[in-house]
């Protein structure tokens, strides 16, 4: 059979450090993935942009921003009625400016493109316009007369904070549960450490939360220390924000052997690290899957010093969720991505991986089996909503395994709307998430109101 | 390569362009560097009678419009003329010419408006070697509140009058610089013919206020928490200083008089617009003053290709060739009838030209959905050919205008027949 091993291409040994890391107070952490704007830059990327009749990318939003309103009022210095505009339709317009998968949304639709030019920077304008105004400390919502009325949200993470806000704004009380030791969600131990520096995170849920009547209660575990009917009980209407929870399997011998993780709690621990050269990292990595989280996983190891980085993938490039931009990210850093490579076989020696064995699904080539060398293997390949109610007296209709909700975000449930990563058509995107919790917030605002008629 | 030398009034030069009097001509150490990169000739920056010079703000003099990339859309000065010893001038004026013979070097002067005060700086002026004067009547800021620059250019009498004396008291050619800040310019150019000018330069700078620094709430450039109107200049005021070329040029009181072209010239393209419409040469100074002497490379290559690819042979081909397209509004060809047109191939479905036209125009442009994608259609049956649509298209080519011919306009039912119908001869009109 067949070893495969990686060339080496920056010639980097073991652990030597890449130009992606930076030593910030003699603690080593990422640069940054796309720098900011500077006024100036800003004033003349602004400048590029048409003002679209009906613009495209307002359509390719998921929250609907105005794009050509915020970049006509940067181009005319006026980076605080942006921010107003951004922030209107997406509380998180910050963490969006930095994650969003622009490629494939706005930047995409942006008819610069059709003229075989580059199409605006909306993301890094959109951040020059968040960043400025959260830097001056503009606010710029304030809250409607208290409605009496109070609401229990479950998952302090993008989706559950957008409709905190939006909740708050509308007058009425919330209360997020959420179970780890910090608001955030996936903004906080899920994306990408580059794309998310200087504890952005941290900054935004404060800047969200000044809103005030927003209680927000950490180590709550839902069906551990607290119960959906708990919750149900305590407020007028409950919003699932739950994310998901265990990473899926991929079903083979020696999956609990030491080296083999789930990508995500890897990343976790890498977002909390304050010294990314503490952190314990392969020489040989292996990533299966085939999203934004497999892109991730690779690109940070790398950086942080793994000689060999390959993704496998058992299909083709184009079916990778990761963009196009994405995977030339993780190619520039030196990540080779496999494609067609279907894990056939974990190798461990004395409990411990030593390499994965693929088959190829390849239905054009050669079909032998191949062997990648290994002592870090992550799975990358999508996470399991976790059971809601462990009593299972609260029963949800399901949808390919998450939360089936309508337009509004109502589950099938009375009373109780779902948004984010646990709802059935959620793209797994921190902008969708806040969609998912303005829509929820607003539907929950009609119901309460009639409910008082 | 086209033969570009330069025969103005009499005044040689290898090439059509001159810096204007200006900064950039304030002394011979700038005078020589231009000759050096090029130009043609310059009009050297406005001598003041005999005595103290006068004494300039040390606060800032410029001040600018500028486009979203910064670029020098437009530049307002508040500077006054030379403010070195006349005689110091002279003697630079007369040692550059003698090292230069071949550039032509013009003077441009401003004196009291009385007889003797022109009649005492003309002798010195001659005595230079300079190949002629330029009378500056439209220095619209500071000299103009002491009875100067554009307080004279501003009273036809006042120019005639003073155009007279120089005729009288000097051997050199005059020019007469004509400023834009009045109702109709061709008045003052009338004026200078009746006092003998040989010809007339325009436009001078025209008076504005650059902006408001909206965080001390003053005009600027302020000089100590005050501001005052400055002259205009720049590639913004290219369309205003066409118009008034054109108008002279046209005008049959004018006709015999040369004119020299200033105003937003900036490259060879603008040159030769302004050579077109009747200039026989033109003067330079903001794009000279935003990028240094060195634009005359590219002004001196592009006219001569221009002039080769009409086959003109030398400057006089071209000079006044687009005067007889200009005309007045009335006897504009009412048949002629236009419609815009959409290359879809080249439309990037941006939906400029059909919310331009739904709001402020016409609703000619409709907005629909074809196999998922934005389409927009021109509506012949409203469209009334205005130009609006081609002029915002962010996209060259993808939106014309196509002319109707042998046809029924469909917005108006009618044949277009073509056949020239002004307004003087309109049904319409109740004086034809």
């Amino acid at each position: 059979m067949k070893q495969v091993t990686t060339p080496n291409l920056l010639g980097a040994t073991d652990n030597t450090p890449n130009e992606g890391i930076s030593s910030v107070g003699g603690h080593a952490q990422f640069t940054e993935m796309h720098p900011p704007l500077d006024a100036r830059s800003a004033l003349v990327e602004s400048d590029r942009c048409y003002f679209c009749f009906d613009a495209p990318c307002i359509e390719a939003c998921p929250t609907g921003i105005d794009v050509p309103n915020f970049i006509r009022m940067i181009s005319n210095h006026n980076p605080a009625g942006a921010a107003a505009v951004i922030l209107q339709e997406n509380i998180m317009g910050g963490t969006c400016a930095r994650a969003c998968p622009v490629e494939t949304l706005c930047e995409q639709s942006c008819v610069r493109n059709k003229e075989g030019d580059k199409p605006i920077q909306i993301g890094l304008l959109q951040r020059y316009a968040t960043d400025t105004a959260m830097a001056a400390g503009e606010t710029f919502f304030t809250r409607e007369p208290d409605s009496g009325y109070s609401i229990g949200i479950i998952g302090g993470g993008p989706a559950g904070l957008s409709c905190a806000h939006r909740l708050a704004m509308l007058g009425h009380q919330v209360v997020i549960y959420e179970s780890r030791q910090k608001t955030g969600g996936l903004n906080e131990y899920g994306l990408a450490a580059y794309k998310m520096l200087d504890n952005f995170a941290q900054r935004e849920v404060e800047y969200i939360m000044a809103i005030g009547n927003i209680d927000i209660r950490h180590g709550m575990q839902l069906g551990d220390n607290i119960s959906l009917s708990e919750i149900q009980s305590a407020h007028d209407a409950v919003f699932l924000a739950l994310g998901l929870g265990a990473c899926n399997m991929i079903g083979l011998t020696g999956e609990n052997s030491q080296g083999v993780q789930d990508a995500v709690d890897y990343i976790r621990q890498l977002r909390q690290a304050e010294d990314l050269s503490q952190l314990p990292v392969g020489s040989q990595v292996v990533v299966i899957g085939g999203g934004m989280t497999a892109i991730d996983i690779a690109s940070q190891t790398r950086l942080l010093g793994a000689r060999e980085v390959t993704i496998a993938y058992r299909r083709g490039a184009e079916n990778m969720k990761a963009s196009v931009k994405e995977q030339e990210f993780a190619q520039t850093h030196d990540v080779r991505i496999m494609h067609w490579a279907q894990p056939v076989k974990l190798l461990v020696e004395q409990q411990k991986v030593v390499g994965v064995e693929f088959k190829s699904t390849d239905p054009t080539a050669n079909q032998e089996n191949f062997v990648l060398q290994a002592d870090m293997v992550f799975k990358a390949i999508g996470q399991l909503l976790e059971p809601i109610d462990a009593n299972r007296n609260i029963q949800f209709e399901l949808e390919a395994g998450r939360l089936r909700v309508d337009v509004e975000r109502r589950t099938s449930q009375f009373g109780i709307w779902a948004g984010g990563d646990c709802i059935s058509d959620g793209d797994d995107l921190t902008v969708s998430a806040v969609q998912d919790g303005k829509l929820a917030a607003q539907s929950i605002h009609k119901f309460l109101n009639g409910t008082r008629d | 390569m086209a033969d570009l030398t330069a025969n103005f009034i009499g005044i040689k030069s290898p090439n059509p362009f001159w810096l204007a009097s200006a900064p950039p001509t304030d002394k011979a150490y700038n005078v020589i560097r231009a000759f050096e990169a090029g130009w043609g000739g310059v009009v050297w920056k406005t001598l003041g009678e005999d005595g103290p010079p006068v004494v300039n703000v040390s606060g800032p003099r410029y001040d600018t419009l500028y486009g979203k990339d910064r670029s020098v859309i437009g530049l307002n000065n508040i500077e006054l003329i030379t403010d070195r010893p006349l005689e110091t001038n002279l003697q630079e004026i007369a040692q550059v010419k003698r090292d230069w013979p071949d550039r032509a070097i013009v003077v441009s002067l401003m004196v009291p408006c009385e007889e003797s005060a022109w009649k005492a700086i003309l002798p010195k002026v001659e005595d230079t070697g300079a190949d002629g004067i330029e009378l500056n009547f439209g220095c619209p800021h500071g000299m103009s509140e002491r009875g100067m620059g554009a307080s004279v250019g501003q009273v036809p009498e006042y120019v005639e009058m003073v155009t007279a004396w120089c005729k009288h008291y000097s051997r050199l050619p005059v020019i007469v610089k004509l400023t834009p800040n009045i109702t109709d310019i061709r008045h003052s150019a009338r004026a200078a013919k009746r006092g003998g000018a040989d010809a007339v330069s325009m436009i001078n700078t025209i008076n504005s206020i650059m902006s408001v620094d909206l965080n001390q709430l003053a005009i600027t450039p302020t000089v100590g928490g005050k501001g005052t109107h400055g002259g205009y200049c720049g590639p913004a005021v290219k369309p205003i200083a066409m118009h008034m070329v054109a108008d002279v040029a046209r005008d049959p009181d004018c006709q015999g008089l040369p004119i020299s072209a200033i105003g937003g010239i900036s490259n060879w393209r603008d040159a030769t617009e302004f050579m077109a419409i009747g200039a026989s040469n033109v003067q330079v100074c903001t794009a000279a003053m935003t990028y240094g002497f060195k634009i005359i490379d590219d002004m001196v290559d592009g006219l001569s290709r221009f002039l080769d690819s009409k086959q003109m042979p030398s400057l006089d081909a071209l000079v006044g060739a687009a005067v007889p397209s200009v005309t007045d509004w009335q006897y504009l060809n009412l048949n002629y009838v236009v419609k815009a047109q959409i290359d879809q191939d080249l439309c990037i479905k941006c939906g400029r030209c059909y919310i331009a036209c739904e709001d402020t125009s016409h609703q000619a442009i409709t907005a629909t959905q074809v196999n998922g994608e934005r389409h927009y259609e021109i509506n012949d049956k409203e469209c009334v050919g205005c130009n609006l649509c081609v002029s915002i298209c962010p996209v060259e080519d993808c939106m014309s205008l196509r002319q109707l011919n042998s046809e029924v306009d469909t917005r108006t039912g009618k044949m277009v027949s073509g056949e020239y119908l002004n307004w003087t001869q309109h049904p319409n009109n109740p004086m034809s």
